[in-house]
């Protein structure tokens, strides 16, 4: 194992009286990487999160950021490590930038430069014109962003957002995922993000996790999640033609692979168990039909979320990874 | 570390200091007792001016702050009513309030002891009420001053200076008790409430307990014997000293008037032989040696319940 993990947890278990928030969690984050963490509400990802950052403490087991105990050296891991709490809350009768200074000061940053460092961060966020606003004045997008700039502003190794995009319009959910990106893509930190919300997620991520009931049930890549989940499944092909009369569908049916040809939403959905695009596009076109519309149906988040609760127990003993 | 954590408590002691500056809250206060005070210090001087050599001139400095004027209660009893309030309203959401606004988690994030934050707003409330208190008792001096004419001599400053020393405490202690609230009631509004009730009880209630179970345990009744009566009151006085309200006035009329010798039900007998003039500054302090010592307790037990709550709780328990 030569990998360096730049999160790590051992056997991490969180218990409130009876219930079991977090249930012997063992997280490998790499470093650089963006890393979601993703379950419905109430799977513990919170709480995981802030045993991370040693402001819970675990029942069981431990935490490693960078090779620092969360538990024992909190000090050290909230130095390298900026987090973003669902529902952030700034001195609403400070300005952004009074904000940013608090904190850059209770992070021990040095005096000299602090009004350029400021600035340029305010800059990267798209804050700099309303640096001087108080924050009271702000929308949740704004201040999401300037969540982001209070990250920045010490420089993390490790930066943990949960919840970002809850409450943001599309376009804000889009500001704030490009930011993030950012974050690993341009400066090469490591990003982990808890949330609910997986297609929103699944465009930044390297790799996933799914935290149901405090348990990791699966943890990988997106397409390799995709894989495990649908491993014996087919493709499905949703296809929009200008007839779509029996004739067509009798066509379709007698091309060698396909499963199952439905109609939904106005789309015929075709399941078959190889990729039979070439051929029905030919079939179709000899036939004199016309392709209005044809797409290779991805497996979306969502839908890799659906199957583990279709599926539920058996298939988390089979896809632990 | 060391230096650092300093840092951590310095920038979030200032922080909370000009918060309070800058609340509309501690402005409100301000203003409230100032007119409160200049109204009581005003009317007290009037009325001193009046009598002036025509009665026994000692400690006329001191008679300011004591002595009401025709409709206005004295300085001392208005302080001693509104302490609590002051210090209820400086404190009652520190802790609640930062963690219903979100701003607690952020803050505990960055990389500072858990107790810096505790420690720092402790310190930040006790100096504003410091600062409050004694610009307010500086001010309304220098208009006595003025008024009556004659400037304080060295032991009326130091009378003075003892009684500043037990207003800070007295607020001290009710901006403790506000901090708990803030930690002990998740709402803010609940903590303000508990706090204001807590002060009803403790200024009108527990007077009235205290003579209930007094009554009780000791019953005076036509011709009682001396010692129920002297356990009758050593019952009332006790009980009705859980009450900080007791304890600050008792000690504060013993430090502002020199001829209080003794608190309490005193025997003719006892008084025999004693020279009839007024105490000494050192005696009146040994006087109220043990209420000082108990007010400090009052503030150390509230604060020491805040911290081990504030460093209990999770994060979480939202």
């Amino acid at each position: 194992m030569t990998t360096n993990y730049i999160i790590e947890t051992k056997n991490l278990t969180k218990k409130y009286d009876k219930l079991t928030a977090v249930d012997s969690l063992n997280l490998k984050i790499k470093a650089g990487e963006i890393y979601g963490l993703l379950g419905p509400n109430g799977a513990g990802k919170t709480t995981t999160i802030l045993m991370m950052l040693g402001l819970s403490e675990p029942t069981d087991g431990e935490v490693f950021i960078d090779g620092y105990n969360s538990t024992t050296e909190p000090i050290k891991v909230k130095r390298i490590a900026g987090y973003l709490p669902d529902n952030i809350g700034f001195y609403e009768d400070l300005t952004g930038r009074e904000n940013l200074r608090f904190i850059a000061e209770l992070n021990g940053l040095p005096n000299k430069d602090l009004d350029e460092r400021i600035d340029s961060v305010l800059k990267r966020v798209g804050l700099l014109d309303v640096g001087d606003k108080n924050v009271g004045a702000y929308s949740r997008g704004m201040r999401q962003r300037l969540g982001i700039a209070d990250i920045l502003i010490k420089n993390p190794k490790i930066v943990i957002f949960d919840e970002p995009t809850l409450g943001l319009d599309p376009e804000g959910i889009e500001d704030i995922l490009n930011l993030i990106s950012d974050l690993s893509r341009k400066d090469g930190r490591t990003v982990l993000i808890s949330s609910h919300l997986l297609y929103q997620i699944q465009k930044i991520c390297d790799r996933v996790g799914i935290f149901v009931k405090g348990k990791l049930l699966a943890s990988g890549p997106i397409e390799s999640l995709g894989a495990q989940v649908f491993d014996q499944e087919s493709f499905i092909l949703e296809l929009k033609a200008d007839d779509e009369g029996d004739r067509l569908f009798n066509i379709i049916n007698s091309i060698q692979g396909v499963d199952e040809v439905t109609k939904e939403n106005n789309k015929i959905i075709i399941k078959s168990e190889i990729d039979i695009r070439k051929k029905l596009m030919k079939e179709m076109y000899e036939n004199n039909f016309t392709i209005l519309h044809l797409k290779l149906l991805e497996r979306e988040l969502d839908d890799i979320y659906k199957k583990y609760f279709e599926k539920k127990e058996g298939l988390h003993e089979a896809l632990h990874v | 570390m060391k230096p650092f954590m300093c840092d951590g408590l310095k920038v979030l002691y200032k922080k909370e200091i000009s918060d309070h500056l800058r609340s509309k809250r501690f402005i409100i206060i301000l203003i409230l007792i100032s007119i409160i005070g200049f109204a009581s210090i005003y009317s007290a001087g009037i009325g001193i001016r009046e009598v002036v050599n025509k009665e026994n001139n000692d400690f006329i400095f001191l008679r300011l702050f004591t002595s009401s004027g025709d409709s206005i209660p004295s300085f001392v009893s208005f302080m001693s009513f509104l302490g609590p309030l002051i210090g209820l309203s400086l404190g009652f959401d520190l802790i609640n309030g930062e963690r219903a606004r979100g701003t607690l988690s952020r803050l505990l994030a960055q990389p500072i002891y858990r107790d810096t934050v505790i420690n720092g707003k402790f310190l930040a409330g006790t100096s504003i009420l410091a600062i409050m208190v004694v610009s307010l008792v500086l001010a309304v001096g220098g208009l006595g001053i003025i008024l009556i004419g004659i400037p304080p001599t060295l032991e009326e400053i130091g009378r003075l200076t003892v009684y500043l020393v037990l207003t800070i405490l007295y607020i001290g202690i009710w901006y403790a008790i506000s901090l708990m609230f803030s930690l002990i009631f998740k709402q803010t509004a609940t903590s303000a409430l508990a706090g204001i009730a807590l002060w009803l009880f403790l200024t009108i209630f527990i007077v009235l307990i205290a003579g209930i179970v007094a009554n009780g345990l000791y019953p005076v009744n036509d011709h009682p014997a001396i010692d129920t009566v002297l356990k009758h009151e050593a019952v009332k006085r006790n009980l009705s000293r859980i009450s900080p309200i007791t304890i600050y006035n008792e000690a504060m009329t013993t430090i502002l008037n020199p001829g209080v010798r003794t608190m309490g039900l005193i025997m003719t007998s006892q008084l025999e032989g004693a020279i009839a003039s007024s105490l000494p500054l050192g005696q009146s302090i040994l006087l109220i040696w043990a209420h000082i010592v108990t007010m400090i307790a009052m503030i150390m037990v509230c604060f020491a319940i805040s911290y081990i709550l504030f460093m209990r709780q999770e994060i979480r328990a939202i």
